[in-house]
C-alpha cells in the first residue's frame, strides 16, 4: 500500500504528544481530587437549549398522556421532575448533581414497586473516593464557621452534594446554576409557545411579529434540524 | 491512588490549595448576576456563598412556578393542535 507513512506517523505522534500533555496536565489537577473537569458543551449555547426544549416537550407529552394524579400541585410537581430529569440527561452524567437526580428517580421507582427489596442504587457513587475527614482540615482560612455553615447549606441545595468537601460543592454549584438558568429559559419559551397555541383564534394578525422574539429565545442562530421536531407529531 | 490521597495530610501534592478554592469562588461569582460586576477581592467568600444559596433558591422557585403554569397549560390545551402549532412556529423561524 502506498500509504504516506511519514505524515501518518507525524499525525500519530502529535496526537500522542497531545494526549501525554493532556494527561500530565490532568494528573497535576487530578492529584487535587480532580476538581476541574472540562465541559465539552455550554449551557449558554442555543443548540443546547434547542435540544433540551425538544426533550422537554417529549417528556411533557408523556406527562400529559398519563394524568395519574388529579391535584394541581402533584401535576406541577410531575412537570418539574420531568424538566429536572431532562436537564440531568442533558448534562450527560458528567456532574454529581445530574447523576444524583437520575439515581434519585430510580431509587423512588424501586422503592415504590416493592418495599421488601431494599435496592440501594449505588448511593455511594458520590462518596466512593472522597473522605469526610478532609472537611474539617481543608484549609485554615476556610474553616471559619460562617463559610463552613454556608457551604453546608449550599451542599443541601445542590442535589447530590450533601457530604462533599468545599471545592466540589463550588464546582458543582457553578455548573448547576448555569444549567438551571438554561432550564428556566427553555421552560419560559415553551410556556410562551403553549400559551400562544392554546389561545386559538387570534393567530392571524399578531403572530407575524410575535414569533420573532420567541424564535430567538429558542435559539434561531443555527437552522433547527426538522427531523428532531418531527418525532413529536403523534 | 485513593489510599495515597486519604492518608496524606501534609504533602502538598494532594491538598486543596487556597488558590484553587479562591479560583472556584471567583468562577462562581462570575455566574451570579448580583456579584458579577464587583471585583473579586472586594467580595468575601461567605458573601458569594450566601448569594449563591439565594440565587439557587430563586431559580428553584421560578422553575416551580413555570412547572405549575406548564401543567395548567397542558391540562387545558388540546394535544394535537398545540403541538402542531409548536412545530409550525419552530420550523418557520
Amino acid at each position: 500500500m502506498e500509504s504516506p507513512a511519514v505524515p501518518n506517523t507525524v499525525v500519530i505522534s502529535e496526537r500522542a504528544r497531545d494526549c501525554r500533555k493532556k494527561r500530565s496536565k490532568n494528573k497535576s489537577q487530578s492529584r487535587s481530587q480532580n476538581v476541574e473537569f472540562s465541559h465539552n458543551f455550554s449551557w449558554k449555547s442555543d443548540k443546547t437549549q434547542q435540544i433540551y426544549s425538544s426533550r422537554l416537550l417529549q417528556a411533557l407529552r408523556q406527562v400529559q398522556l398519563n394524568p395519574s394524579s388529579s391535584s394541581a400541585p402533584q401535576r406541577g410537581r410531575a412537570v418539574r421532575e420531568a424538566a429536572d430529569r431532562a436537564l440531568a440527561v442533558a448534562a450527560k452524567g458528567k456532574t454529581r448533581w445530574s447523576r444524583a437526580i437520575l439515581t434519585n428517580r430510580l431509587k423512588l421507582k424501586f422503592m415504590k414497586r416493592s418495599k421488601r427489596q431494599r435496592v440501594r442504587v449505588s448511593a455511594g457513587v458520590s462518596r466512593s473516593e472522597k473522605r469526610r475527614v478532609g472537611i474539617l482540615r481543608l484549609k485554615k482560612g476556610k474553616n471559619l464557621p460562617a463559610v463552613q455553615r454556608k457551604a453546608r447549606v449550599l451542599g443541601r441545595l445542590v442535589p447530590g452534594c450533601r457530604k462533599e468537601p468545599l471545592p466540589v460543592i463550588l464546582d458543582e454549584a457553578t455548573d448547576y446554576i448555569s444549567a438551571l438558568e438554561m432550564q428556566i429559559r427553555a421552560m419560559t419559551a415553551v410556556t410562551e409557545l403553549l400559551s400562544r397555541a392554546s389561545s386559538s383564534g387570534t393567530r392571524s394578525s399578531g403572530t407575524g411579529t410575535a414569533t420573532a422574539p420567541r424564535a430567538d429565545q429558542l435559539g434561531s442562530a443555527d437552522h433547527p434540524p426538522p427531523m428532531m421536531y418531527m418525532s413529536l407529531v403523534g | 491512588m485513593s489510599s495515597r490521597r486519604s492518608r496524606s495530610r501534609q504533602s502538598g501534592g494532594s491538598r486543596i490549595t487556597d488558590d484553587q478554592i479562591n479560583d472556584l469562588v471567583s468562577k462562581l461569582q462570575q455566574v451570579l448576576p448580583e456579584l458579577r460586576n464587583r471585583r473579586s477581592d472586594k467580595v468575601s467568600a461567605a458573601r458569594v456563598l450566601q448569594e449563591t444559596c439565594n440565587y439557587i433558591r430563586n431559580l428553584h422557585k421560578e422553575a416551580d412556578d413555570l412547572s405549575d403554569r406548564l401543567s395548567e397549560l397542558l391540562e387545558t390545551t388540546d394535544g394535537t393542535s398545540a403541538q402542531a402549532e409548536i412545530i409550525r412556529s419552530l420550523l418557520t423561524q
